[in-house]
This record gives C-alpha cells, sequence and structure tokens, in this order.
C-alpha cells in the first residue's frame, strides 16, 4: 500500500509538469498580454514593450518557460505583477481559505448526499424516496451562482441572519463562530451540486446491496435494521460511493470559482479568474499548479480508501 | 433508523448554532465601509494606473497640486504655490513647511525629485520597483532639481501646458523616498504617504484598512478609519449595501441602481466626470472614409435612447469629443449630431453608401466601457433602419484592445471605446493628431487626419494662457465635430450609493473619493 501511494504520488511529477506546460501555452496564445492589462487605453506599441521588457514577457517562449520551471524547482514561483507580490504568498494565503470552503462544502455534501441515498434506498418508492429524489432533482438542476445569489436575498438582506459575503466581518470578527456564519451561505451553496450526485449514486448502490444474501444473512442473525444497514450495507455500498465523491472533491474546488466571486470569499477561483483576466501567466501557472496537486491527492485519498474498505481491489 | 436521525439531528443543530452564533461587533460609527469593485493591484501610485486603485490611493498620498473639490481646476496641494518661467520651461515650486510622510520622514525638496526620478530615470537606484505605466504623463520633465530644501524646481524639454494637472492625477501623488528604499519592491502592499488617512492593513481579497493620521498637516480626517473592501459581483455588492455589510457602493450598474431609488434609506449620488464613450470610425478605407457616411452614422444613433433606456439616465448624450466637465474648454454651443434618421438617409444615398456592410468591433466589458455588448447591439439596430449592414464581432477586454490599438485597417470599420482624462489636451492629442496614428505608437486607430487640427492641438499644448488654451479647444470640438473621425454617443455619470447615515459624501469629476470630510452618524 505504501508503495502503491508513493508511486502516485511520483506519478504527479510529470503530471504537474504537463499540466503547466499546458497552461503556459495557452496563456501564451490567447491574444492579450500583461501589458494591455496594465496600461489599458495607453497601451501604445511603445509603452507595451517597455512593460515587456521590465516583466521579461520580452524574451522566447522556451527562455520564459525554462525560467520559470527552474525557479519552480528551487522554491520560487515567481512574482505577480498584477498584485505586486510573491506568487507563493497569494497561492497560499488564497489556497487556505478556498480549502476550508471546498472542505467544509465536500463534507457537507457527503454527509447530506449519504443520509438522502441511505433513507431512499431504505425506503424505495416510499413518500421519503420520492421526496429525496425530487429534492436531488431539483439541488442537481439549479445553477449554483443563481441559488448564491437567492440565499443571500434570503438569509441575508431579508433576515438579516447570515452576512452577505466574504470570509470574516470587518470589525470584532475573526473568530470560529464569525468564520462559520460567514461559511454557512457559500458552502450550502457549493455541496447541493455535489450531494444530489452523491446521493443518486447511494440510493442506487444500496440497493442493489440490500438486494443481496450476506444482507438477509445479517437480518436473519437477527441483527437490529440500523446495524444492517449502516454496519453491512453501507460498508459494501461504500466502495463504490467513495471513487465519486474523490471526483466530487475536483467538481466542488472548480465550482468554488463562482461561488467565491459570488460570496466575495478570499479563495483560490477568483483569484485564478482574475489571474487570467490580467494575463497573470505566473500568478496562473502557481494557482493551478496547486490546485491540481490538491485535486491529484483528493483522488488519491479516495482510492486508498477504498482500497480499505475492500481489500479485493488488487494494488 | 435513529442513527440517521441523529445525524440529521446533528446537522440541523449545528446549523442552528451557527446562525444563532452572537452576530460580530457592528463596525463602529466612525468607521466607513467602501465597497469597491476590485482588490487594488498596487497602492504604490507611481505604479497603479486603475480608478479603483486611485480611490484609496488620494486618501492616502498628496500631490504637489491637487483638483480643487468639485472641479477639474488645479490648486495647491504639497506646494504652497509655484512660479512658471517666461519661457514656459521651468516651473519653481515652494513646499508647504513641516510636512512629514507617515513614517515620519520629511517631505522636501530631494523627496520630490526621488519620487519623479524614480519613474522617468531607468538607472534610479528605486527603479526596480516599476514598472511605471504612467511615467509617460511627466515625459516633458528634462530634469528636476532640489533648489533648496523647500524649493523644487521642473525643467521642461518643450512647454506643455497639462503639467500641472498631470501633476494633480494619482501618477503625480507623492511617496515616501525613505519607504520606498526600504521596502523595495514591496511598497505597493506598505504605502507611505503624507495623506489625511496612513494605511494600516491589506487582507489579500478581503479588504484595505486605512486610518486617520492623527499627524495630518492641515484639518485632520472626520473618520477613525476606512474599510475598502472588493466586492466584484455587482449583485453581491448591492445585497451587501441592502443588509448594512457596506456604508458606500461605488460604479452602481443601472439595473441595480433602481432598487435604491426607492428606499428611504439609502442616498444616490451622480456626477458627470471627464468620461467620453464613443465609437472609433476606420477613416482610410471602406465606407466610412466617406465624410458624409460618418455624419450619417453620428445622425442615425439614438444617443438619448442609449443613455436612458440602456444605461437608464447613468450617462448623457455625446454631442462632441469633450466632456462638458472641462468647465473652461468645453463649448456649450454645439450642438452635434440630434438623432435624425432622416437626414442620415440623406447623406447616406448622397455618399452613395446606401446598403453599405460594416465591421463593428464590440467589447464585453472593460475600463470605462458601461455596458459594452447592449450599447454596441443598439447602435446596429438604429444602423439597421437607415439601411447600414452591421456585422458585430465581439472580443473579451484585453483581446479587444489587442485589436483595436494597433489600428483598424483592414479589420473593422468601427470599434467602441471610451476614455477618461484629466485635461483637454490629452484625448485629442493622443488619439486624433496625423502623428498618433497607430504606425507611430499613438491611439488613433482610426487614421484620423486633419493638418488644420493637429496645429490648434500643439498650439494649445504649448499655450500657458488659459483664455487662448480655451479658444483653441473649442475651435478643435468644432472642427472634429464636422470631420466626425468618432461618433459620439456618451458621457458616463459615475454613481454611488451610500446610506443615510453617511454625512459630506461629494463625487469629484476626476472620478477620485475624496473622504477626509465624510462622516457616519
Amino acid at each position: 500500500m505504501a508503495a502503491y501511494a508513493l508511486g502516485r504520488i511520483l506519478a504527479l511529477v510529470p503530471v504537474l509538469f504537463g499540466l503547466s506546460l499546458i497552461v503556459f501555452l495557452i496563456m501564451a496564445l490567447i491574444p492579450g498580454d500583461p501589458a494591455l492589462a496594465i496600461l489599458g487605453p495607453y497601451a501604445t506599441p511603445e509603452n507595451v514593450a517597455r512593460i515587456n521588457r521590465d516583466l521579461g514577457l520580452d524574451r522566447s517562449l522556451p527562455v520564459q518557460y525554462l525560467s520559470w520551471l527552474g525557479n519552480v524547482l528551487s522554491g520560487d514561483l515567481g512574482r505577480s505583477y498584477s498584485l505586486n507580490r510573491p506568487v507563493l504568498d497569494e497561492v497560499a494565503e488564497r489556497f487556505s481559505a478556498t480549502l476550508i470552503l471546498a472542505g467544509t462544502a465536500l463534507l457537507l455534501a457527503s454527509v447530506l448526499g449519504l443520509l438522502a441515498g441511505i433513507v431512499s434506498a431504505v425506503r424505495q418508492f416510499g413518500l421519503a424516496d420520492k421526496l429525496v429524489t425530487l429534492a436531488v432533482l431539483v439541488g442537481i438542476s439549479l445553477p449554483s451562482f443563481w441559488l448564491g445569489l437567492l440565499l443571500i436575498l434570503l438569509f441575508a438582506v431579508r433576515w438579516r441572519l447570515l452576512p452577505a459575503s466574504g470570509m470574516y466581518a470587518i470589525y470584532g470578527g475573526g473568530d470560529l463562530a464569525d468564520l462559520l456564519r460567514h461559511l454557512v451561505l457559500p458552502a450550502v451553496t457549493l455541496a447541493i451540486v455535489a450531494a444530489g450526485v452523491i446521493a443518486r449514486l447511494t440510493r442506487s448502490a444500496m440497493l442493489e446491496v440490500l438486494r443481496q444474501d450476506f444482507v438477509r444473512t445479517a437480518r436473519a442473525k437477527g441483527l437490529g435494521e440500523g446495524r444492517v444497514i449502516l454496519g453491512h450495507a453501507l460498508r459494501a455500498a461504500m466502495v463504490g460511493v467513495i471513487p465519486v465523491i474523490g471526483i466530487q472533491a475536483g467538481f466542488v474546488l472548480g465550482g468554488a470559482v463562482y461561488i467565491e466571486t459570488v460570496f466575495q470569499w478570499p479563495g483560490i477561483g477568483r483569484m485564478l479568474v482574475d489571474a487570467i483576466a490580467k494575463r497573470d501567466v505566473l500568478l496562473v501557472q502557481g494557482g493551478v499548479l496547486v490546485v491540481a496537486t490538491c485535486y491529484v491527492l483528493f483522488n488519491l485519498a479516495a482510492d486508498l480508501l477504498q482500497r480499505l474498505l475492500d481489500p479485493r481491489i488488487a494494488p | 433508523m435513529p442513527e440517521i436521525r441523529a445525524a440529521l439531528g446533528a446537522i440541523l443543530l449545528a446549523a442552528g448554532l451557527a446562525v444563532a452564533a452572537p452576530a460580530a461587533a457592528q463596525v463602529p460609527d466612525d468607521v466607513l465601509v467602501v465597497g469597491q469593485i476590485a482588490e487594488p493591484a498596487s497602492l504604490d501610485p507611481a505604479v497603479s494606473t486603475a480608478t479603483n486603485d486611485f480611490r484609496i490611493l488620494i486618501n492616502l498620498y498628496e500631490g504637489l497640486v491637487r483638483y480643487r473639490p468639485g472641479t477639474l481646476e488645479v490648486e495647491p496641494a504639497l506646494a504652497e504655490s509655484w512660479t512658471l518661467s517666461e519661457d514656459g520651461l521651468t516651473y519653481e515650486f515652494r513646499l508647504r513647511q513641516g510636512v512629514r510622510f507617515h513614517d515620519g520622514t520629511p517631505l522636501d525638496a530631494a523627496a520630490v525629485k526621488f519620487n519623479f526620478e524614480r519613474m522617468l530615470d531607468k538607472d534610479h537606484p528605486a527603479a526596480a520597483t516599476g514598472p511605471f505605466p504612467l511615467a509617460f504623463f511627466f515625459s516633458s520633465v528634462d530634469r528636476v532639481e532640489a533648489v533648496d530644501p523647500r524649493t523644487v524646481r521642473f525643467t521642461l524639454k518643450e512647454r506643455f501646458a497639462p503639467f500641472l494637472s498631470n501633476l494633480a492625477y494619482p501618477t503625480g501623488l507623492l511617496v515616501s523616498p525613505a519607504a520606498v528604499t526600504k521596502r523595495g519592491k514591496e511598497f505597493g502592499r506598505n504605502p507611505v504617504g503624507t495623506g489625511p488617512f496612513r494605511f494600516a492593513e491589506w487582507q489579500g481579497g478581503q479588504q484595505v484598512t486605512v486610518e486617520r493620521n492623527p499627524d495630518y498637516w492641515g484639518d485632520p480626517a472626520k473618520l477613525q478609519a476606512v474599510v475598502f473592501r472588493p466586492v466584484a459581483d455587482a449583485n453581491t455588492r448591492a445585497a451587501e449595501m441592502l443588509s448594512g455589510g457596506i456604508d458606500v457602493m461605488v460604479e452602481v450598474p443601472p439595473d441595480t441602481l433602481s432598487q435604491f431609488r426607492d428606499g428611504d434609506g439609502f442616498r444616490i449620488h451622480e456626477q458627470a466626470g471627464p468620461h467620453l464613450w464613443f465609437l472609433i470610425l476606420n477613416t482610410r478605407e471602406g465606407p466610412l472614409k466617406d465624410r458624409r457616411v460618418r455624419q450619417a452614422v453620428n445622425y442615425a444613433i439614438d444617443k438619448r435612447a442609449i443613455a436612458e433606456n440602456i444605461l437608464q439616465g447613468t450617462a448623457i448624450p455625446a454631442k462632441g469629443p469633450m466632456a462638458p466637465a472641462f468647465q473652461w474648454a468645453f463649448d456649450p454651443t454645439l450642438e452635434g449630431y440630434p438623432h435624425d434618421p432622416d437626414r442620415a438617409r440623406a447623406l447616406l444615398k448622397e455618399a452613395g453608401a446606401e446598403g453599405a456592410r460594416l465591421t463593428f468591433y464590440v467589447a464585453e466589458g472593460g475600463s470605462g466601457m458601461l455596458d459594452p455588448l447592449a450599447m454596441g447591439t443598439a447602435i446596429q439596430a438604429d444602423l439597421a433602419t437607415v439601411g447600414l449592414d452591421v456585422r458585430i464581432e465581439t472580443y473579451e477586454w484585453n483581446t479587444f484592445l489587442a485589436h483595436v490599438n494597433p489600428g483598424l485597417e483592414g479589420k473593422a470599420d468601427m470599434a467602441e471605446m471610451a476614455w477618461m482624462t484629466n485635461d483637454p489636451d490629452t484625448l485629442p492629442y493622443l488619439t486624433l493628431r496625423t502623428e498618433a496614428q497607430p504606425q507611430n505608437g499613438g491611439f488613433n486607430s482610426g487614421y484620423y487626419s486633419n493638418p488644420e487640427l493637429d496645429h490648434i492641438l500643439e498650439r494649445g499644448r504649448r499655450s500657458s494662457d488659459r483664455a487662448e488654451r480655451a479658444e483653441l479647444y473649442r475651435q478643435a470640438q468644432r472642427i472634429i465635430v464636422e470631420d466626425a473621425p468618432w461618433a459620439f454617443v456618451a458621457h458616463w455619470k459615475q454613481n454611488a450609493v451610500t446610506t443615510a447615515a453617511v454625512q459630506g459624501f461629494a463625487l469629484q469629476p476626476s472620478f477620485f473619493l475624496l473622504l477626509d470630510d465624510v462622516t457616519k452618524k
């Protein structure tokens, strides 16, 4: 298992290398450049050339890429021209905010999705099942930015129960309660779609498992219904559900881009959108590198967990 | 399934706790929260180029001169007075006594010299704290000398009338040399100036806080602190305003503004500024090479409908190339092109351009571009009613500039554009002179060329007599309107919404946000 994990982590290196090359090329291929973003209407060829020289963008693409790569290998992600600070500082700050949001959303989605899936499988064709199926359909169909705005209007504007945006209160905030208050709306918004997907999958996996012999055996042994469902059936069903949660982790990270914009969450998704609009190549590279690493690690964790649950899966 | 019920209960309980947790302390009455459209790029005035950043900068820093509140006219700031030599080449500024930067170092002639040399001399020890995109505002400066601690002398290479106005622009705000030297490239996130507020904190993506400068040389600011919060999404910004999360909201989109008109708890502020939204017309090739067709385009566009319906009153129709905000140079007698489709049809017929096909570059957004897609579509429809077949090509702002700035030849007949400037010289000089065509490194992307206008603009920039300059710019406006190198569409009225508690708030024609007199009741 340890060797397998190590192998997977090593495989990350070529993935990240290829990814950085692709991102770099895309940024180089799309029209417009940082000088235009800085200068706006003042972008004369002369001013553009001067800024490109100052930013080192007048060098050939391979030279730019190799010098970036060399710096990355020595731990230096470069300097963001649009924020005037080291990329590493910005990315670290923003990524921790995203992890808090996406982590909470994923936890919420998993718990809600599993619960809803189990309930609707156990009560197949019952009222609970129908309600859950309807709720899941609505949840999956709602565009999350719209849902976010709706929640803001209801909870922040109309009822004034929760803050409309941001991560901490401007004054007197900064503690855990404050963070939680700010986290509720964006995390719920972000979790809804993923919860729906997980619920659907849990339902079908559970339905399949519940029909199997070992479940009947467990019931015949006289085990309580709760232990049969949670102890036996769910454990078997999770083998199919866990990889989906791993994939949902990726969607939640991606969805964070909209949610962070709507809720003004200071995360890495919003940072990347701004950085792309400003053609801040180094910031985009740094951000993508971190997000991609995290995505791969999430999936690795899901795979390892799956193995723990089902030893039959060969290494 | 008691376990499941218990789990559900736990979730509900946790959610309830989060909601019921004591609300964080209210923002005190002497702290103002401003909802901005984005996080600043830098708080170094020599580096920054965005109006969004200027709103913060102008409270942290001061220049030698400034715009008198409510106008675009220059008045003393850190310089008490100045003289201009007979030949119009040497400005000598007398500095205010006893002014200190927030770090305690004195504002003296050496500090002023440092500021301009940092931007202009690429061998300056602090030149690496750049790039300084707008340094060319001062490219007419030959040298800066500290005559004595309180006297600083600028010698220009050539006469340059907009010099004082450029000094009042944020690029001319003065930074502490000691702080720049100490912080290097990090100065933009650790700004030190002389203004009524001093920098307190910058939390990435969340807020920039400035606090009252207790040692300010003038009347101290009334607020204890101002928090600038970036709220990029316009709907969220409105929601924050409605839920009490911010006290001031700037650049309110037209659709959002209507939510606030009715409510008593809010106040709407509007102020026309030196902004022009126009179409660059390709005068080099195609149907628009003919002046009559360009005039027809101007007559065909219903500017009032655009200003009142699409922009919902957040702009006024433009009659010519100069914003009325330049009171002293604006020509109020100008009639421009009233909406007159019949006249447009007649002109098109005369020019034999009926049914001509035009390619029209439309932006998706961009600084000062208002609502470019909707406006572009409305213009397309207006031109269709006079028989012009307009094909729109849409680009994201950065890409749009990459297409438009090198010139429209071979690509398009018209392109949207917007400028905000600080002197009547700037816009026509950079965008309409023969010498400013793209091949010479200028912004004249439609290749307009009129030697008479070139001559007038050169004279206007070299004259140090304001009455003479005003007359020259009025002549220039008449020529430009007659020749119609652009379609003149709208002047933006910047706006802001404040809560009723905010007192003493006023928008400036310069688009700056002066907050030292603001209070919150």
